[in-house]
């Protein structure tokens, strides 16, 4: 790997062991995967933020490094809405962790905000070709493929490597040869909604790591693509695809239709909203969470719309950034109003408190993915209407 | 002087130690215990055994990219193996070992399993890119 001047005495030491650590995990990462260069990024998005997930260990290490990062850098969710924690049921324990986390980053000069949709907030927006770290796997997928941004899916280290030196390695999906299709897939029902994340739900059990270009009958939006990649990167490991005519890639590249074409019939869809998980037959839902990813203005909108007047008679998360609930009173006001609860900074699936439900009630392909599996919690999957019936259910609306 | 073996540097450094062979993927999250250093999966060719001080011979990591803290945290306690030797690298093991200071190697010119065995004692030298074998008739019956 070639190493600039400046980057080579980084490496010697002559900056500080916190960037010299920080360039040769850079440069370890490079040569394990053949890159020729570092290349400058234009944001981090830094993973390892749930004490769920990275407990002492990794609190240990991020309290020990010195230093300030050097472009935009923000988090992943974290395991708690950082103002709410008590009323989501987290314990004095886990949220002294927590902040303990969120301070360390913070001296690092990172911004504690934590959302798997960094892409909404100022700072975050990304341009066709710009070369990022991001880290959480749907913001990766979205950057990627919704964006034509490039970026790798980085882990916890290696991101706030990226964000100390400003830099990433050369190599997976920064480079062109590693962005063209590997698998096609085509579908020949209509689709709307949550059925996009019930697609990815099934396909990326299918594609596993490879680069799907989609062939669609419809023309799906930025919130169904958000829910499509996020599904695909949660039951498999996607985190660059395609849809004809749609995205940037694809429509500035015109793939044709790959040697390996697969096709998902209605069928499959439909089977995916009737599972009901193993011994849950006789158990209520007693939970409905939304925001898998973080909601955009347009899902804050459209639940509020859903729930204008009505009163829950279930606990119910719409979890979102906090920058997008703070731009949004309005929406975030009608939601409270029917006792719903507005979650920021976390989700359904990285916070702990979601370990305190039986059966959870979700519109989003990646939280029917992980809830079962990181919560222990069997979950359920419906359109967002149907959800919202289910919160409703019992009060005669 | 003993055999020298080129091989490619992935995390920087020097280190001596006694040879701890794994064939199994070490899943350091899970598999080992960052207090004490010893193997807790019971599943695990090394169970019971502890890493501490060795040099670990073991194909490659697998399993969670939190297993990088917990070498980390092995090393903060005193127990984290002297080095490292992978027959290829991952970025798992490799940020882990490098954020740990804790000097690992891969690729070997020769494999790594036909040439060493248990408690033979080796010089992993990773500035200069190769594995030294100290005492070569050394044995533990």
């Amino acid at each position: 790997m070639h190493l600039t001047k400046e980057e080579e005495r980084t490496l010697g030491g002559e900056d500080g062991e916190t960037l010299q650590k920080a360039i040769e995990i850079l440069v370890a990462l490079g040569d394990i995967y053949g890159a020729d260069r570092l290349i400058p990024i234009k944001s981090a998005q830094i993973a390892g933020v749930s004490y769920k997930t990275i407990g002492d260990a990794g609190l240990e290490w991020i309290s020990d490094l010195e230093g300030k990062v050097k472009v935009p850098s923000i988090l992943n969710p974290a395991g708690m809405d950082l103002q709410l924690w008590d009323e989501m049921g987290i314990s004095l324990q886990f949220a002294q962790k927590q902040q303990k986390i969120i301070k360390a980053y913070e001296k690092l000069g990172v911004t504690s905000k934590c959302t798997c949709t960094p892409y909404y907030l100022d700072n975050f927006t990304l341009k066709y070709g710009d070369h990022v770290a991001w880290s959480e796997s749907s913001a990766v997928s979205y950057a990627n493929s919704v964006l034509g941004a490039r970026t790798n899916r980085e882990g916890g280290p290696s991101a706030l490597s990226a964000a100390l030196i400003g830099k990433t390695a050369n190599f997976g999906y920064h480079l062109d040869e590693n962005r063209e299709p590997t698998i096609s897939i085509t579908i020949e029902c209509d689709l709307t909604g949550s059925d996009y994340a019930a697609l990815g739900y099934i396909a990326g059990k299918t594609v596993g790591s490879r680069v799907p270009l989609f062939f669609l009958q419809n023309e799906p939006e930025g919130d169904e693509l958000k829910a499509l990649g996020a599904a695909m990167a949660a039951s498999g490991a996607v985190a660059l695809y395609h849809v004809d005519g749609v995205t940037p890639d694809a429509r500035k590249m015109k793939y044709g239709i790959n040697n390996e074409n697969i096709i998902i019939e209605e069928s499959q869809i439909r089977e995916v909203y009737d599972k009901i998980p193993d011994n849950t037959a006789q158990t209520d839902v007693d939970i409905v969470a939304f925001g898998c990813p973080h909601c955009s203005a347009d899902e804050l909108a459209h639940i509020a719309r859903l729930l204008d007047g009505k009163q829950v008679e279930k606990d119910v998360w719409v979890c979102t950034s906090r920058e997008v609930a703070e731009r949004y009173p309005q929406f975030v006001d009608k939601i409270e109003k029917s006792g719903a609860f507005v979650v920021c900074d976390t989700c359904m699936v990285v916070s702990p408190a979601s370990e305190n439900y039986k059966l959870m009630m979700v519109n989003s392909g990646k939280a029917l993915s992980y809830v079962p599996s990181m919560c222990k919690v069997p979950a359920r999957f419906g359109t967002i209407e149907d959800c919202i019936k289910e919160a409703l259910k019992g009060t005669g609306t | 002087m003993g055999t020298k073996i080129k091989c490619r540097s992935i995390s920087r450094g020097v280190a001596q130690g006694r040879v701890l062979i794994s064939h199994d993927a070490i899943s350091f999250l899970g598999n080992v215990d960052p207090k004490t250093g010893i193997v807790v999966e019971q599943e695990h060719e090394l169970y019971g055994t502890s890493i501490k001080d060795r040099v670990l011979v073991f194909p490659h990591g697998k399993g969670s990219t939190v297993g990088s803290y917990v070498l980390y945290q092995l090393s903060k306690n005193g127990v984290a193996p002297s080095a490292m030797i992978n027959i290829e690298s991952e970025p798992i093991v490799a940020v882990g070992a490098i954020i740990s200071n804790i000097p690992l190697v891969d690729r070997m010119e020769i494999d790594p399993y036909e040439v060493l065995e248990d408690n033979v004692m080796v010089k992993i030298d990773s500035q200069n890119g190769y594995v030294e074998i100290i005492d070569e008739c050394y044995k533990l019956d």
